[in-house]
């Protein structure tokens, strides 16, 4: 049952006309060893936010390859033939520059900003990183203890025990699968494992280099092909799996014995930013449980007080996108909580929305598009994220149109697709022994053992 | 490597700031920035977690939340209906010295978005279903972030008590689970009354906005909010150790071990050339691999497998008054801690001995300046930090002042504050031992 909201009074101030945001040219030259290279100017504070996204393709993700991913990141830094781990931290500090590494399964990713007076030397450092890494050993050993430290921290999350938990139940042992590699095997990669990691498998063709802020475009493309312009990595990239499909199946549990609370996790396929259906998916994901205004919101917090900070979201990646709705519930509420998620699933899959609804959504996504990309450092993630799929600033041009064509039929026919309870997955990390019984009684339990 | 005589200033925006004060005693600022068609509103309450009454911890925090439940006018769920039906984001947060609720929202929304902060300042439509409700969504919200998380409360809850001695410094701004379910409406619409007079608050609105219309704007909406006493503004002080305080936390979901050192510091407002120094003193010692913790303890001696520093509760240096502190923090694989503190302490002394450099101070505050200017590219945080510095100093201008504050500071500075004020016999020491056990 929903809180029936009464009419706004009339004195509210009435809402102008929407003024959009004028996107900036994007300069775009793809350099000597096949980087993509993207410079959008954007002053305003006088820095470059910067992304470089390397192909580093693993078709499987065992634990070895996971912990040489970690222990990867944490040393790319480390040094060059030129300088040592602190000369390379120093150089960043007097630049005043950020600049962070992630490698998983699908590429090898640097991230960070400059003072903008700084950003040739910080293209220089970027390209002495990749051109000339050591590895030195006294380093790795350093950073692999370490690393083996924090992966025991993280497994003892319950919010990364639970992201590891629906992964593994949506891919598999497809390399999508976000676990976290064993603490031994961290403990175990030697310097010559990351040499031999990063020489065969990161390379720069079809890799991207976004650089967003207080800069003129083409004189930043200048620096970024004569400072990266002729490095090439690995010469052959591997090809990732096509995804599985998802099967529905019984709740799986994983036990944290004495946990206060239980932390629901549901998921499956969403529609890519290719997909011409998106914008429809999107307006029905947002009335679900998008924000704070939703059905899912509006149900298990501020009617039932059941959660804190509930919600669903749809993560989009090269091989398919992802819709995951979470809760993290009180121990003692466990199954009349995932109740009442099923139930909105099922009332979004079943029966129409309002106009209202639609109307609130389209406004919520339009104006919170234009609100993202107001920063550097926002328009940068967004340029990377489309630029990945294949897209261009154009998209997000083209959004609020075509949100705005979207009919309350076609919002169902999404949500009967994508948002119905019986195709969706579900985890729940909790209290095995006080939360079983009861959610046996709404359908069948599997326990898992932690992934 | 190359010493710089001359001490570099990085460039720095500018942040042009009109502040006027309506006739009820609220305070407002404007600052206008036509870069993208969006405005940010930020108001802030000065009552913040220390200002609670004993059994009643939790409440100003709690009261974050009854300020979305709906107003004499609007019912619960249309404030954010109206603010995310027509773009924008909204929230609020609780600090130790201020309660903030902010809206971001296409320019075409700004009235709409100061008709409804002057709507909830005007009156609460406070029930007792609302009251429990928000009660298990922030026992919840304490669950998530505290109970049922390795290292919750670690260390903003866990440490004021050790080196603090009074109520309003030592306790936990979560609050307890008992006190949270023995609050009433009553409680909560007297602690409107006392804390949420427009003289008691500020108005920041930033962003694409034209200054007359503005300023018409939030006359006519907020001019009819009736004034009301506003609280007089208490001490919090309380002495600096004189002995080493200690305390330990047995963490059951902890794998690893913790361990938090805190120093007081000079006060943040009255001694700003001294606090900024600490600012920076912080930074060099725990921020980043280059710092020199850092290279101490996690590279060279391997005690530890991470560190960190904070100026400050939740880590902003200039969003609190006196007292507050300097935190330095370190996860280990757990054991012993001496030997960490010892090694700690060695280059305590080195810096109070002057070992800091120019080139050092040099590049610690390039780096300062620029995750300065890199959080204010946003103008919802923009209008928060300004929000703080005028409450709090009068002084919203500070805002783009900081990066001339931070340059101005000099090696000796460094070396002063850390002599003065970074001493073992006047530290706090939290230890958090991993596992249920006593």
């Amino acid at each position: 049952m929903n809180v029936a909201v009464a009419p706004i009074p009339a004195t509210v101030p009435k809402v102008g006309p929407f003024r959009s945001t004028r996107l900036p040219a994007v300069e775009e030259r793809t350099l000597g060893n096949g980087l993509r290279a993207l410079a959008v100017r954007k002053p305003g504070i006088p820095l470059v936010q910067a992304r470089v996204v390397l192909p580093a393709r693993r078709p499987r993700a065992t634990t070895i390859d996971q912990a040489k991913q970690l222990v990867l990141a944490e040393t790319l830094l480390s040094g060059t033939e030129h300088r040592d781990s602190v000369e390379v931290a120093e150089a960043l500090q007097r630049m005043g520059a950020t600049l962070n590494v992630r490698v998983d399964s699908e590429d090898l990713r640097l991230q960070g900003a400059t003072l903008s007076p700084s950003l040739d030397d910080y293209l220089g450092l970027i390209a002495e990183l990749l051109d000339e890494p050591v590895f030195p050993r006294d380093e790795v050993e350093i950073e692999r203890a370490r690393k083996a430290q924090e992966v025991l921290l993280q497994r003892s999350e319950p919010a990364v025990i639970a992201r590891a938990a629906l992964t593994r139940r949506l891919y598999g042992e497809h390399p999508y699968h976000r676990g976290l590699p064993e603490a031994e095997a961290v403990a175990a990669v030697t310097a010559g494992d990351l040499r031999r990691y990063f020489q065969s498998r990161v390379a720069a063709l079809d890799g991207l280099l976004i650089l967003v802020g207080d800069l003129r475009p083409a004189k930043a493309l200048d620096a970024a092909e004569a400072a990266l312009g002729s490095w090439t990595g690995a010469t052959k990239v591997a090809k990732l799996p096509a995804l599985p499909p998802v099967e529905p199946g019984p709740i799986l549990l994983v036990d944290r014995p004495g946990a206060a609370q239980s932390n629901i996790r549901i998921g499956g396929p969403a529609l890519t930013r290719r997909d011409s259906g998106l914008p429809a998916l999107l307006l029905a994901n947002m009335i679900f449980g998008g924000y704070f205004s939703s059905r899912l919101v509006k149900n298990i917090r501020e009617e039932k007080g059941y959660t804190y900070s509930p919600r669903s979201w749809i993560d989009h990646r090269p091989l398919g996108s992802v819709l995951t709705i979470q809760a993290d519930v009180g121990t003692e509420v466990t199954a009349p909580a995932l109740l009442e998620v099923r139930y909105e699933l099922g009332r979004m899959a079943t029966l129409p929305v309002s106009d209202d609804e639609v109307d609130a959504a389209r406004r919520y996504l339009i104006g919170t598009t234009a609100l993202s990309t107001q920063t550097q450092s926002g328009l940068a993630e967004y340029l990377l994220a489309l630029s990945v799929a294949g897209l261009g600033l154009d998209y997000l041009r083209d959004l609020p149109k075509r949100l705005e064509k979207v009919t309350v039929d076609e919002v169902r026919d999404a949500a009967a697709e994508y948002l119905a309870p019986a195709r969706l997955p579900t985890v729940i990390v909790g209290d095995t022994k006080a939360i079983r019984d009861s959610l046996e009684t709404l359908d069948t339990v599997e326990e898992a053992p932690q992934p | 490597m190359p010493v710089n005589s001359r001490r570099k200033r990085p460039p720095a925006p500018s942040f042009p700031v009109q502040r006027f004060r309506l006739k009820n005693g609220l305070r407002v600022v404007l600052m206008p920035d036509s870069s993208a068609p969006t405005v940010a509103i930020a108001v802030v309450y000065d009552v913040g977690f220390r200002s609670e009454p004993e059994g009643m911890t939790g409440f100003a925090h709690l009261f974050e939340h009854l300020m979305f439940e709906g107003s004499v006018t609007l019912e619960k769920g249309q404030h954010d209906k109206l603010v995310t039906g027509n773009g924008g984001v909204m929230n609020g947060s609780t600090r130790a010295d201020y309660t903030n609720y902010y809206e971001q929202l296409p320019s075409n929304a700004l009235e709409l978005g100061l008709y409804l902060e002057a709507d909830r300042m005007r009156g609460l439509r406070l029930s007792e279903e609302n009251v429990q409700n928000q009660i298990a969504v922030v026992k919840e919200e304490i669950r998530v972030n505290v109970v049922n998380q390795p290292f919750g409360g670690f260390p903003w809850i866990l440490l004021p008590p050790v080196m603090f001695t009074t109520f309003a410094n030592a306790h936990n701004g979560y609050g307890s689970f008992v006190d949270l379910e023995a609050a009433t409406v009553e409680q909560a619409s007297e602690f409107f009354d006392r804390y949420y007079a427009p003289g008691n608050a500020t108005v920041v609105v930033a962003g694409d906005l034209d200054v007359g219309t503005t300023k018409e704007m939030v006359k006519r909406h907020f001019g009819s909010v009736p004034a009301r006493a506003v609280p007089p503004l208490g001490s919090f002080a309380e002495p600096v150790p004189t002995e080493e305080r200690r305390g330990v936390h047995h963490d059951p979901l902890a794998p690893l071990g913790a361990v938090a050192v805190a120093y007081r510091v000079p006060d943040p407002i009255k001694q700003f050339g001294d606090y900024t120094a600490a600012a920076v003193l912080t930074d060099l010692l725990a921020d980043g691999t280059a710092s020199r913790l850092y290279q101490r303890l996690v590279k060279r001696d391997q005690l530890a497998t991470h560190v960190g520093g904070m100026l400050g509760t939740f880590g902003d240096p200039f969003d609190m008054r006196d007292p507050t502190m300097l935190q330095l923090l370190a996860y280990h694989p757990g054991g012993d801690i001496e030997p960490l503190l010892d090694a700690l302490d060695e280059e305590l002394v080195a810096v109070a001995s002057g070992a800091a450099t120019e080139e050092e101070v040099d590049r610690v505050v390039t780096t300062m300046t620029a995750q300065t200017i890199r959080r204010l590219d946003d103008i919802m945080n923009r209008a928060l930090a300004a929000a703080a510095l005028e409450q709090q100093r009068g002084r919203a201008e500070l805002l783009g002042e900081l990066p001339a504050a931070l340059a101005a500071v000099t090696p000796d500075d460094v070396t002063r504050v850390a002599g003065k004020w970074l001493q073992p016999g006047r530290r706090a020491v939290l230890e958090v031992v991993p596992g249920g056990g006593q």
